[in-house]
């Protein structure tokens, strides 16, 4: 629907009614299922005990609900899972941004050895073993000229499969596109004071992705026993990018808590209420920061932060939420 | 004979156009730099470009004690708001196309907006064709007046005191107007056009506030005949990193008083403007293109006018990998300096020390190409060393950078837009030939040939029909057109 409007400089943010950035699309639905099957399949760690699902689980938002995530073997990852809704439109991933497309960001987690721990050759040998995922990849890449399952081929299923989970039909959305009853008093009022310029929610958590996708300092704590996180100062190298991450977006945000990189909030409110402590107020006097200009004290009430975290709430949208599959080809137990 | 003479003279005016754009050429310069406009893309300079022509539709009255908002929600399109004075303690949103809420000015009475400094902001509209105009809006914590992605807009004759952190801050915005407003006690810019396209901005008078007139992230602006006085920083054209759009070309400041900008800086710390010093006439940061013509610039205490990068900008930013950190072409014309940089501070103290100048008119420091400046020996100046001599003379073939006809909404057919809608909203529940949760497409085609009214009927107000099924939530929230496109798309689908 937001097709029908203009973008600013085609960016893909804006207000209301802005168009969409550009998006991936053009898989054929049975790349999708077979990356769905590929998605829910243990079979894709090195000892078949999790899935990519086991991080980002359709019913937490596509996140896990826990602060830090777990990998094989109950290792912990060191950030928080972000929720992969909409992820057809980003153009940056990982919370320090060090890709730019799904294809590079899953062969993170595919091959680190607190998260998945599998390799490329074993990856490949274990579904070359499975005649069913043969017969799958097939019929969704019907071009090809063997059986034998090449990377290529698991890597642009699994895009296909997270290019469908799309969430733009939530109240909010209908209230964008005309329909002022969908959203109630309490939520307008959350609306106004999110996209005003005293919150500045929407500065960065720009309509109608509420993400600009850029790289932001915001200064927020570690839990406590975390070491601090230098954010995208790590990829690039680039001292002035310290303690910075993506902006991510917001749809679907009250299903996936805890929040943040390090899932330090547990709650939507504490999350907003971060934003009105003070300018650098939970960065340790150690550590030098340039910390976002739009971070400042907004003196936000109470009331409204329940009015932000009402809005919030009307980002949600599963209507597109796929099926857990009954079983996946390897005949491993889904257990999410 | 005398219409072949007229002719003739139109087509060397036309050809004339053609080779010198928006400049009028002077004659033998000596080495030539500068930019040559307009290339191909850029926007029409016909004159009287017009933000927006709307029909008048109804006009709604909104007297003292009652709500401008409720007046709002009950108008549709094309729609008239007349406010009457007295005054108004609320935030008017607009989220509608093509509204305009003007004030009745009686015996110089204007209708006011009170914040009481407990309101965010007076107006926010994410409509495009909204107008407003003849207000007073003081004491707001946020904004006067914002605009959120609203195309051809007039923001026009309000008195805006005191309203928190932007005076008017038009955003994500294409062809608009802002002329003849007042604006002092602003905490950051009293003008903010950012990440907009096709903006004029003339005859305001912004006064006591930290910036005056701020251009930031935004292509095709012009800043003419205001009257800019006595803030921190008087005009900005900037470059700010970390935005998604990421830059600024094509401004010019002309025609603009820009005096005695030396008050206190009194910005929140943290913000951008915090790190502008007092005494600020022009200042260019990193933007491209940038012209200064005509200006009257007398009085600011630290320089005139200064070019520079984002590096030497003084501001601390992140570094932004997708920018252009360094400003290129900026053109100054002719202008009236005088009695600028007496009494410096910071970093430009420093240089004019060095150099041994009381006075700056204006100063580049940092990277950046190409810039050119006229009658340089006119002025204090200091580091101009690289600067050519300009071509060019005048932009008066401007008269304006607003669109000479309003953005178009985008054109959509109805069959797109059905399709847009089906695979939005429907195809979460209705597959071709499956059953994911209602029923297939192929089985709605079946009871509905040649039907899709009855769709509309359906959709609106659904009934429970079959057993095996769950019920189907009403989509009142469609438009009717979107409504019908859908139906009319979901009877021709074949797979």
């Amino acid at each position: 629907m937001y097709q029908m409007y203009n973008s600013s400089n085609d960016k893909g943010v804006g207000g209301l009614q802005t168009g969409l950035p550009q998006n991936r699309d053009g898989f054929s639905p049975q790349q999708i299922d077979l990356g769905r099957y590929l998605f829910f399949d243990p079979i894709l760690s090195i000892d078949g005990s999790i899935s990519c699902a086991s991080c980002h689980q359709p019913d937490k938002g596509f996140s896990d609900g826990l602060a830090i995530s777990k990998g094989i073997k109950g290792m912990p990852v060191h950030r928080s899972a972000p929720s992969i809704w909409n992820s057809a439109f980003m153009d940056k991933f990982f919370w320090d941004a060090k890709t730019t497309s799904l294809e590079e960001q899953m062969q993170g987690p595919l091959y680190s050895e607190n998260e998945m721990g599998n390799n490329p050759t074993n990856l490949l040998q274990t579904l070359n073993k499975l005649e069913s995922y043969q017969a799958l990849f097939l019929e969704a890449f019907p071009e090809k000229e063997n059986e034998e399952i090449s990377l290529h081929e698991i890597y642009t299923a699994l895009t296909a499969f997270e290019c469908s989970l799309i969430s733009l039909n939530s109240p909010y959305d209908q209230y964008a596109h005309g329909y002022h009853d969908a959203l109630n008093e309490r939520e307008i009022e959350g609306m106004n004071i999110f996209r005003s310029f005293v919150a500045r929610c929407s500065e960065c958590h720009t309509p109608p992705l509420f993400t600009n996708q850029q790289l932001a300092v915001i200064g927020t704590p570690e839990p406590k026993g975390m070491p601090f996180d230098k954010g995208a100062e790590v990829p690039t190298g680039d001292k002035t990018l310290r303690g910075s991450f993506k902006v991510p977006s917001l749809r679907n945000i009250a299903l996936t808590a805890p929040y943040e990189h390090s899932g330090v909030f547990d709650n939507l409110f504490d999350a907003t209420e971060f934003y009105t402590k003070g300018r650098g107020h939970a960065v340790p006097d150690s550590i030098d920061l340039i910390v976002h200009w739009h971070i400042w004290e907004p003196q936000l009430s109470v009331y409204e932060i329940e009015r932000i975290v009402d809005f919030l709430h009307t980002l949600t949208d599963e209507s597109f939420k796929p099926q857990i599959p009954q079983a996946v080809p390897s005949g491993l137990n889904i257990e999410i | 004979m005398k219409r072949l003479k007229k002719l003739l003279g139109a087509i060397l005016l036309v050809l004339l156009g053609i080779g010198i754009g928006k400049f009028i050429i002077g004659n033998k310069p000596k080495q030539v730099i500068g930019p040559t406009f307009f290339e191909s893309g850029s926007p029409d300079i016909a004159s009287n470009g017009k933000p927006n022509e709307i029909k008048d539709g109804v006009r709604h009255e909104v007297k003292d004690g009652e709500s401008i908002q409720a007046a709002v929600a009950k108008a549709n399109q094309g729609d008239v708001i007349m406010v009457y004075p007295g005054t108004y303690s609320e935030t008017v949103y607009i989220d509608k196309d093509n509204i305009r809420i003007y004030g009745v000015i009686e015996n110089g009475e204007r209708p006011t907006l009170n914040g009481n400094k407990q309101l965010n902001d007076a107006f926010l509209y994410s409509g495009n064709g909204i107008a407003i105009e003849n207000f007073k809006i003081i004491d707001y914590k946020g904004n006067g007046i914002m605009g959120q992605a609203g195309n051809n807009f007039i923001i026009k004759n309000n008195l805006i005191i005191n309203t928190g952190v932007y005076g008017i801050f038009p955003q994500y915005g294409r062809n608009g107007l802002i002329e003849l407003n007042v604006l002092s006690g602003i905490e950051d810019a009293a003008i903010y056009v950012g990440m907009c396209d096709n903006i004029d901005v003339r005859i305001n008078e912004v006064f006591e506030s930290v910036a005056g007139i701020e251009i930031e992230n935004s292509r095709h602006c012009l800043v003419e005949y205001n009257y800019v006085h006595d803030n921190a920083g008087g005009l900005l054209a900037f470059i700010t990193p970390g935005l998604p759009i990421k830059t600024c070309d094509d401004v010019i400041f002309r025609g603009n008083y820009v005096l005695n900008n030396n008050h206190k800086n009194f910005a929140i710390p943290g913000s951008v403007v915090s790190k502008i010093p007092s005494g600020t006439g022009i200042l260019v940061l990193a933007a491209d293109n940038v012209v200064i013509e005509d200006n009257f610039i007398i009085g600011n205490k630290c320089f005139g006018i200064a070019i520079t990068d984002l590096e030497n900008g003084g501001m601390k930013f992140s570094t932004d990998g997708g920018l252009d950190p360094y400003p290129d072409h900026s053109t100054i014309l002719d202008n009236y300096m005088a009695n600028n940089g007496y009494n410096p501070s910071g970093d430009i103290a420093k240089l004019t020390k060095v150099a041994m100048l009381d006075k700056l008119d204006i100063g580049f420091i940092g990277g950046g190409s190409n810039h050119c400046i006229l009658n340089p020996g006119r002025y204090v100046t200091l580091g101009l060393g690289s600067f050519g001599q300009c071509e060019a003379i005048s932009t008066k073939a401007v008269k304006t950078y607003m669109l000479p006809n309003p953005v178009p909404p985008k054109d959509v057919s109805e069959m797109k837009k059905g399709k847009m809608a089906f695979y939005g909203i429907c195809a979460g529940c209705h597959s071709y030939n499956n059953i994911i949760v209602g029923p297939s497409v192929a089985d709605i085609q079946m009871i509905y040939r040649d039907n899709p009214e009855g769709i509309v009927e359906y959709i609106t107000n659904p009934i429970h029909k079959r057993q095996d099924f769950p019920e189907m939530p009403p989509q009142t929230h469609l438009p009717e057109d979107i409504k019908m496109a859908v139906a009319e798309y979901l009877l021709k689908v074949t797979k």
